[in-house]
């Protein structure tokens, strides 16, 4: 391999290379000896392979419970890349270690937002107390049935392990350190669909069960394509190869689909301008790196409803004209991941996918790629870089990814929700799926409730219903408990009062509002709920996700929980209200990728709101008592 | 840098990466660009293990592997039949004479893959832009002529010389290198390339420079150490050249030195000749230590300046020969500047006539053939050949025979040696032994493990390395893939391991270079007992951890 240093000490073990080469076959090594007279290797066979760097890397993590430097090598050697390089992008991720793993299980327990209401704290010191290797995870994805916890195991398939059913036991921790330690021992997950994750009382369209994409959770076998089909399934496929990939297209811009993942950009207008880029190759790229603190409704697709994913992106990769479709999904969503390798390969070998899709002549390959902790890698050019070998940091933009996204090349990128609305669209036809919905946001959404509700979930409503329709959906509040704040959106949304209750959650009711709908999470804090604490673990997320890449996210980031700390310690809003104003200033304008532009904004949002006022008299952190919250209720009302 | 615009690059018998690591970046970009690159090499090189096919040919094959590569692009029919119409001679004759050299014939020969030689002779032909880059590997032949003008071959078939981004390239071993032809340090060359047996061209110097100039060429390097052994040669005045180092068969050289009445040597080092000599003029550095040009390798003339006084009694080149002169009875030299120096090249060398001192000044380079100063300088060179009817001479096919290396391999001398270079030592090491580097590692004879393991050898190991003209120690390097019976070893450290007592005297009749790249040795493990200590070797730098590979 040309000019690379290789300076580990040690050499890759059998099981090491063993894993690497399991992990790039199908490519091979960059090197190709034929005979010792012919030697075929060179950059592009080097370009060509740099992908499977990630892929490597999660082989080596999973093979010895580190990247050992022995191991970074043979990788490296193996790609041809330089080996600084990849450890560059090996430290880039959570989920890859750098030490001698001191266990062989590690025990990811979310203590953000949502977990840490119901006693993720108490349970991290729990399992420590017990011998397990324990670390504090940001979000996990199952904010439903926190506390959360994934087992991240050498030579085995992770494990994410939750409570059953939380509905009884709100605000008490329901999973215990004997259930974990169970559930490792057996090497299983907990059942993906534990609650009623749909309610179609309210807000329904007349005449119909008023499931889109939920139709089928809970309802068919996730692992059976044969069910899949029974319930519905590739007629989608079917009726948008009989109409071409042009009519899909239209049919997706008459429905005014828009993006689902946050930033609500018309999908036909995506598709058509990727679809336009003729003579180039062209990639579709599913964004199912759902790592939006309180977010976890692609989870619950994926899990429930994998074929429906899988359809989907074929219909979108035929009809932009993409050959090569891709699926990154985050590295903590592992039954999701076995969901999906499975449905994948069942659909490949049905020739649903490949060469010659159903005969049509046309060919589309669907690989996964998992990532492996980085909340970035969800913002769309990120996960470009991601993919393709690379640290997961955003690109400058333009120009686009509909001309220059993975590889370089025209690409579209959807969100799962987006993708699995192009079935209906489909099949029912854009003009009749825009009848639903309001008339600026068409279709049906899925919410994420989670916090202080009854039933927590996966809801799907046509747009139109208001927050306060949602939180009933859920059960509304626990008895006893009154609403203090509203979580919409995310961490990158921001918090809202009861007075928004009856607002529309709608695109142009929030945008009105000031507010986002972000990735459809609504976390509901009572009165009695810890705001300094939350907002500080919500501002700890961001400097702990910030790429590093620009100034002003990487600073601004670790200033701005500094505040958050020193309020938590006694100071007050007043003292802090002008650097918080500077640093949310220079985020929002400098930052180059919307982790820095929005990582103030829910800490703003908590300030207007009051949630952070009671704070800087003295009391300390962490006090939860109602006195103490008492005369903020006022402020809000 | 064409080699950027390339569509098909073959590095043949070239290790750009260490010997034009410079080069081999603009080389690099073109492969960014898009290009694909073959390496042809007994070795696969730091060079190509860059390159998408490395093909390992048997050394001193090369001419048959392009007879090979030019049947098969006639056989498929890919040749450019309107170019070579249009600009070439000798056609008939060459198809006919590489008939026989089939893919399997050509395979049996040099000992690459027949599939291998015929995708790189279609690559070539169907590229749109192609250049083969060669240097040592071509030249330190005793056909290095006859090499050259295969490869020649393959363009002319081909029409791949003569127009932007296509070519045949050449790469020259010293930043200046060309410049030292340009001016006419060459022995059947006046200044510009005009030729000395040229009574015009000759009146027309001994005019401008009042002087009588002998009508005959004179002799190149290896005529004058046979002049030495005659006797004919007795004073010699060597300017910044180390031949006890550098010539193939030591020994031989520096008897032959011994023999001269008067040696004088001037040099920027003392080096191992300037030792010998009776006279050293300490020169100035032509980088920084010199006001002039220099000319790279794609004719490009620009112009050096001082940035530092010459240390000691070191003076500049032009002083040293004007005083020179002066001493001898002439003292009408002067001492020009070199701008004065230059203008008065303009006036005699016409592809420099263009080339005003404010021109290249102000432009930063110009590539000759630059006649008039409204001339922008020629970036290429043979576009005539593309002209209807083309302009000049046509271009003419070589049927040139294989013929293998003089050095024969046999039972007493079974192993096949060639010289190499590393990325961080120059030729003897004159310009670069004061340097430290971190990946120096010192001399060693690299051989495959096959041959390590039927010798007995190991890594690491002393040995005794034979060939006809003498004897070495050198310590072994196994070198997994290596191709069986082939050995190599850098030259760059003389005075530990001086490689040249046993590279082969051979030398192309026609350009007077040695046969470096082709000696036939043997190895012999040192007799129990007697060790040979490894002195404190100025060639081994730091010990690394790890390793290149």
């Amino acid at each position: 391999m040309p000019d690379l240093y290789f300076g580990a000490t040690t050499e890759a073990t059998e099981d090491e290379r063993a894993a690497v080469a399991e992990a790039i076959s199908g490519f091979g090594a960059v090197t190709i000896r034929e005979s010792e007279r012919l030697v075929h290797a060179g950059r592009t066979r080097t370009r060509e392979r740099r992908h499977l760097l990630l892929p490597a890397l999660h082989a080596l993590q999973r093979a010895a419970g580190w990247i050992s430097p022995g191991g970074l090598d043979h990788a490296c050697a193996e790609l041809e890349v330089p080996p600084a390089e990849a450890y560059g992008v090996a430290t880039f991720y959570h989920l890859f270690t750098h030490e001698p793993p001191v266990a062989s299980d590690t025990v990811h327990v979310c203590d953000d937002v949502a977990c840490r209401l119901f006693g993720a704290v108490g349970l991290i010191e729990d399992l420590r107390a017990e011998g397990h290797h324990v670390q504090a995870s940001p979000c996990l994805g199952q904010c439903e049935r926190g506390p959360a916890v994934m087992v991240q195991r050498t030579s085995a398939t992770d494990l994410t392990i939750t409570a059953i059913d939380q509905s009884s036991t709100v605000g008490v921790s329901p999973l215990t350190v004997q259930e974990v330690a169970v559930a490792i021992a057996e090497g299983t997950s907990t059942p993906s669909v534990s609650l009623p994750q749909t309610l179609p009382s309210v807000g329904a369209p007349a005449g119909s069960d008023g499931l889109r994409l939920l139709a089928r959770v809970g309802v068919v076998d996730p692992t059976s394509l044969e069910d899949y089909r029974a319930h519905g399934g590739y007629r989608a496929l079917e009726a948008s190869l009989a109409i071409g990939g042009d009519q899909v297209i239209a049919e997706v811009s008459a429905s005014g689909l828009s993006g689902r993942g946050g930033a609500a950009f018309p999908t036909g207008v995506k598709w058509r301008g990727v679809a336009d880029q003729e003579g180039r190759p062209r990639h579709l790229v599913c964004n199912a790196d759902e790592s939006e603190p309180g977010t976890f409704k692609d989870r619950v697709v994926m899990e429930g409803d994998p074929f429906s994913l899988v359809e989907a992106m074929t219909v979108a990769g035929l009809a932009i004209g993409a050959e090569q479709g891709w699926l990154y999904i985050r590295g903590e969503y592992p039954v999701a991941t076995e969901r999906l390798t499975h449905a994948i390969s069942e659909a490949a070998a049905a020739g649903l996918l490949g060469a010659n899709v159903v005969g049509s002549g046309k060919r589309f390959d669907l690989h996964l790629r998992s990532g492996a902790g980085a909340y970035i890698c969800g913002e769309e050019t990120a996960l470009f870089n991601s993919i393709e070998g690379f640290r997961g940091e955003p690109r400058n933009k333009p120009p686009f990814p509909t001309t220059h996204g993975l590889f370089g090349e025209p690409t579209a990128i959807n969100n799962v929700e987006t993708l699995v609305n192009v079935l209906p669209v489909v099949l029912m036809g854009g003009e009749a799926y825009a009848a639903e919905g309001t008339e600026r946001s068409p279709g049906t959404k899925l919410f994420c409730l989670s916090g202080r509700v009854v039933r927590p979930g996966t809801y799907e409503v046509e747009f139109g219903a208001t927050l306060r329709d949602l939180i009933e959906l859920a059960g509304g509040l626990p008895d006893g408990r009154v609403l203090r704040t509203v979580m919409l959106g995310g961490a990158a949304g921001s918090f809202v009062g009861p007075e928004s209750l009856d607002m529309p959650l709608t695109l142009e009711d929030t945008r009105a509002a000031g507010a986002s709908l972000g990735s459809g999470v609504i976390m509901v804090f009572d009165e009695n709920d810890d705001m300094v604490d939350t907002v500080r673990r919500i501002a700890e997320f961001f400097r702990d996700e910030s790429c590093g890449q620009c100034v002003p996210c990487r600073v601004g980031t670790v200033r701005q929980e500094e505040v958050l700390v020193r309020l938590g310690r006694g100071s007050t809003i007043d003292n802090e209200r002008d650097l918080l104003d500077d640093l949310a200033a220079v985020m929002k304008d400098a930052s180059i990728c919307g982790l820095g532009q929005t990582a103030s904004g829910a800490v703003r949002s908590a300030i207007d709101l009051g949630l952070l006022a009671s704070v800087g008299t003295g009391a300390g952190a962490g006090g939860s008592g109602a006195d103490e919250l008492g005369p903020n209720e006022g402020s809000i009302r | 840098m064409e080699i950027e615009e390339a569509d098909v690059i073959v590095m043949w018998g070239s290790n750009a990466r260490n010997a034009h690591p410079i080069f081999f970046h603009h080389a690099l970009r073109g492969v960014a660009n898009g290009a694909r690159m073959w390496t042809v090499d007994p070795r696969r090189t730091s060079t190509a293990k860059f390159a998408d096919h490395w093909l390992g040919l048997n050394v001193g094959t090369d001419i048959g592997l392009a007879h090979g590569v030019a049947r098969e692009i006639i056989a498929a029919g890919l040749q450019d039949d309107e170019f070579i119409a249009n600009a070439t001679t000798g056609y008939e004759e060459f198809v006919a004479f590489v008939e026989p050299w089939t893919l399997e014939h050509t395979s049996s020969v040099t000992g690459v893959p027949a599939a291998a030689i015929r995708d790189l002779a279609h690559a070539y032909a169907m590229a749109d832009k192609a250049q083969i880059c060669w240097t040592l590997g071509i030249t330190e032949h005793h056909t290095g002529v006859d090499n050259v003008q295969s490869l020649c071959n393959l363009s002319l078939l081909t029409g791949h010389v003569g127009r932007r981004g296509s070519g045949l390239v050449p790469l020259r071993g010293q930043n200046n290198v060309q410049g030292g032809g340009d001016m006419g340090a060459l022995p059947n060359k006046l200044t510009g390339f005009q030729d000395v047996e040229d009574d015009e061209a000759r009146a027309k110097f001994e005019a401008a420079w009042d002087c009588t100039i002998p009508p005959a060429n004179g002799w190149n390097l290896t005529q004058m150490f046979e002049a030495m052994e005659r006797d004919e040669l007795k004073a010699v005045y060597c300017i910044g050249e180390n031949p006890v180092d550098s010539e193939a068969d030591a020994t031989h050289a520096r008897a032959m030195l011994e023999r001269l009445d008067m040696l004088v040597v001037q040099d920027v080092f003392m080096t191992r000749t300037a030792e010998m000599a009776d006279v050293v003029f300490p020169a100035a550095l032509g980088w920084a230590e010199s006001d002039g040009t220099a000319t790279n390798s794609e004719r490009r003339v620009q112009r050096m300046r001082a940035a530092v006084p010459p240390p000691g009694q070191a003076r500049q080149e032009v002083g040293i020969i004007n005083d020179l002169a002066a001493a001898m009875g002439d003292d009408s030299w002067g001492q020009p500047t070199p701008e004065e120096l230059w203008e008065e090249l303009r006036t005699v060398s016409p592809m420099h006539g263009g080339m005003s001192w404010a021109r290249l000044e102000a432009e930063g380079g110009i590539q000759w053939p630059c006649p008039t100063e409204d001339h922008p300088g020629t970036s290429f060179l043979h576009g005539r050949l593309w002209a209807r009817p083309a302009e000049g001479r046509l271009a003419p096919f070589s049927c040139v025979d294989d013929r293998p290396p003089l050095d024969v391999l046999t039972d007493e001398f079974p192993l096949r040696l060639t010289t190499v270079r590393a990325l961080d030592s120059y030729n003897t090491g004159v310009q670069t032994e004061h340097y430290a580097s971190p990946i120096r590692t010192g001399e060693a004879l690299s051989i495959s493990t096959t041959d390590a393991e039927s010798l007995g050898v190991s890594d690491g190991e002393r040995v005794s390395v034979s060939s006809r003209r003498g004897s070495i120690t050198m310590t072994i390097e196994v070198e997994e893939h290596l191709a069986v019976g082939l050995c190599h070893t850098t030259f760059h450290f003389p005075e530990t391991t001086d490689i040249n007592q046993i590279t082969s005297d051979a030398v192309d009749p026609k350009s007077g270079t040695a046969e470096f790249k082709a000696a036939a040795i043997r190895i012999d493990r040192l007799p129990v007992g007697m060790s040979d200590p490894l002195v404190a070797d100025p060639s081994v730098g730091a010990p690394l951890v790890g390793k290149y590979a």
